[in-house]
C-alpha cells in the first residue's frame, strides 16, 4: 500500500513527468483519430436529417461537444490550479497552464459554431442572450487567466494569482449550464439530460458522444504536449533538463 | 445513406455555408493547436541546446 502511495507520488514531479507524458501522447492521439472517424461517419452518413432543420442541424456534432469541452475543461483547470495553490505541487499548476489555451479554443470553437447555427435558424449571427453571453465570459475568463500568468514574471506568483482567477470563474460554469432554464433565451435547452430520456434520435446522440470523446482524448494529448514544452522552459536550470537526450549536444 | 451523390453532399442541403463553416473551422483550429505547440517544443529545446554548447564551450576554455 505504503509502495503504491510512492510510486504515484512519484509521477508527480516534472521530471518524472516528462517521459511518462511523451509515452502517453500516442495513445491519445490514437483514440482520438478512432473516436473522430466513427462520429464523422454517424455525423454525415448515418444520423438522419432533422425534420425541422434540414442538414443545418449537423453542426451540432461539433457545436455540443465543443461547448461540452469548454466547460469541461475549465473544471479540470480549476481543479489542477487548485491542487498547485494547495499543495504548492508546480506540476499541477503547470497542468492548469497547459490546458488553458486548449480550453479558450474550444470556447472560441462553441461560440463560433453557435453563431453559424444560429445564422440560418434564428436569422442572426449573435444575441445578448444568457446562454451567449455566459458563454463568451468563459471565453475571457481563459483570456484573463493566460493573460495574467503571462504578465507575471515569477512563475510561482503567476501560478497563485492564476489559480485564484481561474477558482473564481467555476462560478460561471453552472451559470452557463443552468442559463437555458433560468432565463427566457432563444437557446434551446440541454440536449442530454440524465433525468431524462434524450429527445433524439439515438444515431444522433451517438453522433455527438463520439464527437465529444475525440475531442476528450484530443484535449489530453494536446495538454500533455504543451505541458512538456511548459515543463522544459520551468525547469531550464536543472540538472536532469540538462541531461536529457534531445537536449545534449 | 442521406445523400444520391458527393455534389448532394457537399450542398448540405442548402446550408453548405454554416455546415462547412462550423466543420471547417473545427478542422483547421484542430490541425493549427498541435502545429504551434510542436513549435514552441522546438523552440525551447534549441535554446536548452545553445545554453548546454555554450557552457561546454566555457568550461573547455575558460
Amino acid at each position: 500500500m505504503s509502495n503504491r502511495l510512492i510510486n504515484w507520488f512519484r509521477f508527480a514531479s516534472p521530471h518524472t513527468f516528462y517521459p511518462l507524458a511523451g509515452k502517453m501522447i500516442p495513445v491519445f492521439w490514437t483514440l482520438a483519430a478512432l473516436f473522430g472517424a466513427a462520429g464523422l461517419w454517424l455525423s454525415f452518413f448515418v444520423a438522419p436529417t432533422d425534420a425541422t432543420q434540414g442538414e443545418g442541424y449537423r453542426i451540432i456534432f461539433v457545436h455540443v461537444p465543443t461547448s461540452w469541452m469548454s466547460m469541461f475543461i475549465y473544471m479540470v483547470m480549476a481543479g489542477w490550479a487548485a491542487m498547485g495553490l494547495s499543495l504548492n505541487a508546480r506540476l499541477s499548476s503547470m497542468m492548469a497552464q497547459a490546458l488553458a489555451p486548449t480550453g479558450a479554443l474550444m470556447a472560441f470553437l462553441s461560440l463560433w459554431t453557435g453563431a453559424f447555427w444560429g445564422k440560418p435558424m434564428w436569422g442572426t449571427w449573435w444575441v445578448w442572450d444568457a446562454r451567449l453571453t455566459s458563454e463568451l465570459i468563459l471565453f475571457f475568463l481563459y483570456l484573463g487567466f493566460m493573460a495574467l500568468q503571462a504578465s507575471i514574471d515569477d512563475p510561482r506568483r503567476a501560478d497563485k494569482a492564476g489559480a485564484i482567477v481561474a477558482l473564481v470563474g467555476v462560478v460561471n460554469v453552472p451559470i452557463i449550464y443552468f442559463s437555458v432554464t433560468w432565463w427566457n433565451t432563444l437557446h434551446q435547452g440541454a440536449s442530454v439530460a440524465i433525468n431524462k430520456s434524450p429527445s433524439m434520435a439515438m444515431t444522433m446522440l451517438w453522433g455527438m458522444l463520439l464527437m465529444a470523446l475525440c475531442l476528450w482524448m484530443y484535449s489530453i494529448a494536446v495538454a500533455l504536449t504543451r505541458v512538456r514544452a511548459i515543463i522544459l522552459e520551468r525547469e531550464s536550470h536543472t540538472e536532469w533538463v540538462k541531461h536529457l537526450r534531445e537536449v545534449t549536444p | 445513406m442521406n445523400w444520391n451523390s458527393a455534389a448532394d453532399f457537399f450542398a448540405m442541403g442548402g446550408y453548405a455555408l454554416y455546415v462547412w463553416g462550423s466543420f471547417g473551422v473545427c478542422a483547421l483550429a484542430l490541425v493549427v493547436e498541435p502545429l504551434l505547440i510542436r513549435q514552441r517544443h522546438t523552440q525551447i529545446v534549441r535554446t536548452l541546446r545553445r545554453q548546454a554548447a555554450a557552457e561546454k564551450m566555457e568550461m573547455e576554455h575558460p
